[in-house]
């Protein structure tokens, strides 16, 4: 068992809250149509992303999914270039070429998000090579969804970390839906994290919504790759409260009573929540933890908002680095 | 000078550049089986960390390549052949060429593919692609298509140091001949054509292997009075359009020899820009020889009848002079 201190409890609750506030804004910006383009939150998921985070150090580096505004958040990212990358602004992270499928954050760790499902696994377990053929001892993790483990480059990419024991530690956040098909119609097993006994390394599902569970797990696949034991999966049963994008699909493959469901009694933060009083936090800590995170979030909306859009001659930089070699 | 072949510039290449900095690699598969005779000395040499062989598992191990690098590496990516890129399509296009652009120039991407091309050796439609031309509608990845040994060692250099994402495409017609290739240091920076012969009434551009087609034609044209300068274009992205305009406007004439298919072909690109910009130095048609729209046919009297060839060259230039 990991021992968690309070001080990595309330930075994990500030985390937290600072994902589940940032899609909250960016859910209201797009719907006031201050934001545009595909939007897809992560709202409900906040515990497998969030907590996966504190296991790593600032030189392991993650990629990214289509749904990631809050996994750069999870690793320290600013609130305000990030919301300015949504609103494509130059001051964004991307610097508004990006949006809100592939936040990066390089100075963080944050090697990027690809919006093609799976397509960013070979790319942390290249990192991951990297990190392995150099010495170092940073750990590459890959965020994916269910979907994505029926890709090929599952795969591929699973069995060459096996092969090579990579660094890697491959996070399958499963929030029972690709795009709008249940997991249930669509994967072989109940438990993807199953499929590691294809690649003989160890795979382990935890509850999502539950914030120690997930660190608890994937501290210790991190471990095993910093140690050089080599690759694990870990998968996390989650929930999408939103849409599979927000504003634009119909709703129709799963019941309200189902989202209701899990809005009420499976949110992680409000878990957390009670975990936290648990442990002898009284709410005005925790009222002023998130207080802190309204007045950050309300200063990237303004940062955001005063940011100057980029100038037409950059839609032309940045296709090649600029040094050769 | 000394004369070295192709296959041995191309090893020599990787050698010193694997010599020179200590994040430069080479994967792929069997390459530390030196299965193409390709890669003689290298594991030796460097061990099989760094002459890394790879599963089959395309998708995989170039998506790989691109993640290494992202954090520092500079990856060789050998593709074994060129049409093995489609089964990797989606890291070429969605990761490698877009990462720089997509994240506002925080990912650099200095990986080199290897992409050999066997064409006209009875392999068949799904062996013996040269898919240069579907790739040159990507933004954001370089292609070259070296020439020569001297080009072959010079420009893969040249690659490898680029910080960019290269794509080299190999003639195997080219990889047994041999000429002059200087020792010690060579690099040929990329980006630039070549004229292999001067001449001042038809211009032909050659696009990688067509180029031996290009200077015998010229040699046969010249013996008939007609003096063609050839132009060995080397470089797919980025293209020198310059050098060829400058030619068209001194020989009023222009013809392509690209052994690729033709429909949306470098030969088309180069027609189109010069059909734009070079229009007025026109005296007639501008004339492609390249593959017609069907596949490679596995029999090899089939495939010879849809391969450029020199006759092929020399009666299109013909034509152009009447």
């Amino acid at each position: 068992m990991i021992t968690v201190d309070d001080d990595l409890l309330r930075e994990m609750y500030r985390r937290m809250s600072r994902i589940r506030k940032f899609e909250d804004t960016t859910k209201e910006l797009l719907l006031a149509g201050e934001l545009y383009g595909a939007f897809h939150t992560s709202t409900g998921q906040e515990s497998s992303i969030l907590k996966t985070r504190n296991a790593l150090r600032i030189h392991d580096s993650m990629v990214g999914t289509h749904r990631s505004h809050g996994h750069p958040i999870g690793k320290g990212a600013q609130l305000d270039r990030l919301l300015a990358e949504l609103m494509g602004k130059e001051t964004g992270v991307n610097q508004g070429k990006g949006g809100s499928m592939h936040l990066s954050d390089f100075s963080i760790g944050s090697l990027g998000e690809t919006s093609i499902v799976g397509s960013g696994l070979p790319v942390a377990t290249g990192a991951a090579l990297a990190y392995k053929m150099r010495g170092d001892d940073n750990v590459s993790l890959c965020f994916f969804g269910d979907g994505a483990s029926n890709q090929g480059t599952f795969h591929e990419s699973l069995n060459l970390a096996a092969i090579w024991k990579l660094p890697v530690v491959y996070v399958c956040e499963n929030n029972g839906y690709g795009e709008l098909t249940s997991a249930k119609d669509a994967i072989s097993v109940e438990d993807i994290s199953i499929r590691a006994v294809g690649y003989d390394m160890p795979g382990v599902t935890v509850d999502g919504q539950d914030v120690l569970a997930v660190f608890e797990a994937v501290s210790e696949a991190v471990d095993r790759a910093r140690r050089g034991d080599g690759p694990s999966l870990v998968e996390t049963k989650t929930y999408r409260f939103e849409n599979h994008a927000v504003g634009r699909l119909p709703e129709h493959y799963r019941s309200s009573e189902e989202v209701e469901y899990w809005r009420t009694e499976r949110d992680p933060l409000a878990l957390f929540h009670q975990v936290l009083i648990e442990r002898g936090f009284d709410e005005q800590q925790i009222d002023d933890l998130d207080a802190a995170v309204s007045e950050e979030i309300v200063a990237a909306i303004e940062f955001a908002r005063q940011s100057p859009a980029p100038p037409p001659e950059a839609a032309f930089t940045h296709l090649f680095s600029p040094s050769a070699g | 000078m000394r004369t070295v072949s192709y296959i041995q510039a191309v090893t020599e290449a990787m050698t010193e550049e694997m010599e020179r900095d200590e994040s430069v690699f080479i994967m792929g598969e069997d390459v530390a089986w030196n299965m193409m005779g390709d890669c003689t000395g290298l594991v030796e040499k460097f061990g099989t960390e760094r002459v890394r062989n790879t599963p089959i598992s395309e998708a995989g191990f170039v998506g790989a390549g691109a993640g290494a690098a992202m954090v520092g590496m500079r990856p060789i990516v050998h593709m074994l052949i060129a049409p093995f890129m489609y089964v990797a399509f989606d890291q070429i296009v969605s990761i490698i060429a877009k990462s720089t652009y997509t994240y506002g120039g925080q990912a650099r991407l200095p990986i080199t593919l290897r992409a050999p091309m066997m064409y006209g050796v009875s392999n068949a439609a799904q062996h013996s692609d040269r898919p240069y031309a579907t790739l040159m509608t990507i933004p954001g990845l370089k292609l070259i298509a070296p020439a020569t040994p001297h080009d072959a060692k010079g420009m893969l250099k040249a690659a490898i140091r680029d910080d960019n994402p290269v794509i080299t495409f190999e003639d195997r017609s080219l990889w047994g001949q041999s000429s002059e290739v200087p020792d010690g240091e060579l690099i040929v920076p990329l980006g630039q054509a070549a004229v292999r012969r001067e001449g001042t009434d038809v211009t032909v551009v050659t696009v990688a292997g067509a180029i031996t087609l290009g200077l015998a034609a010229a040699e046969q044209l010249a013996s008939e009075g007609v003096s063609a300068e050839v132009i060995d274009l080397r470089s797919i992205v980025p293209m020198d359009t310059d050098t060829i305009l400058e030619s068209v406007a001194k020989t009023g004439r222009l013809l392509i020899a690209d052994p690729a298919h033709e429909m949306g072909s470098v030969a088309s690109e180069i027609s189109a820009v010069v059909a734009q910009h070079g229009f007025w130095s026109l005296q007639a048609p501008i004339a492609r020889v390249t593959t017609p729209h069907t596949h490679m046919p596995f029999n090899a009297d089939l495939e010879k009848v849809l391969l450029p060839n020199t006759d092929k060259i020399v009666a299109e230039a013909r034509a152009l002079m009447e």
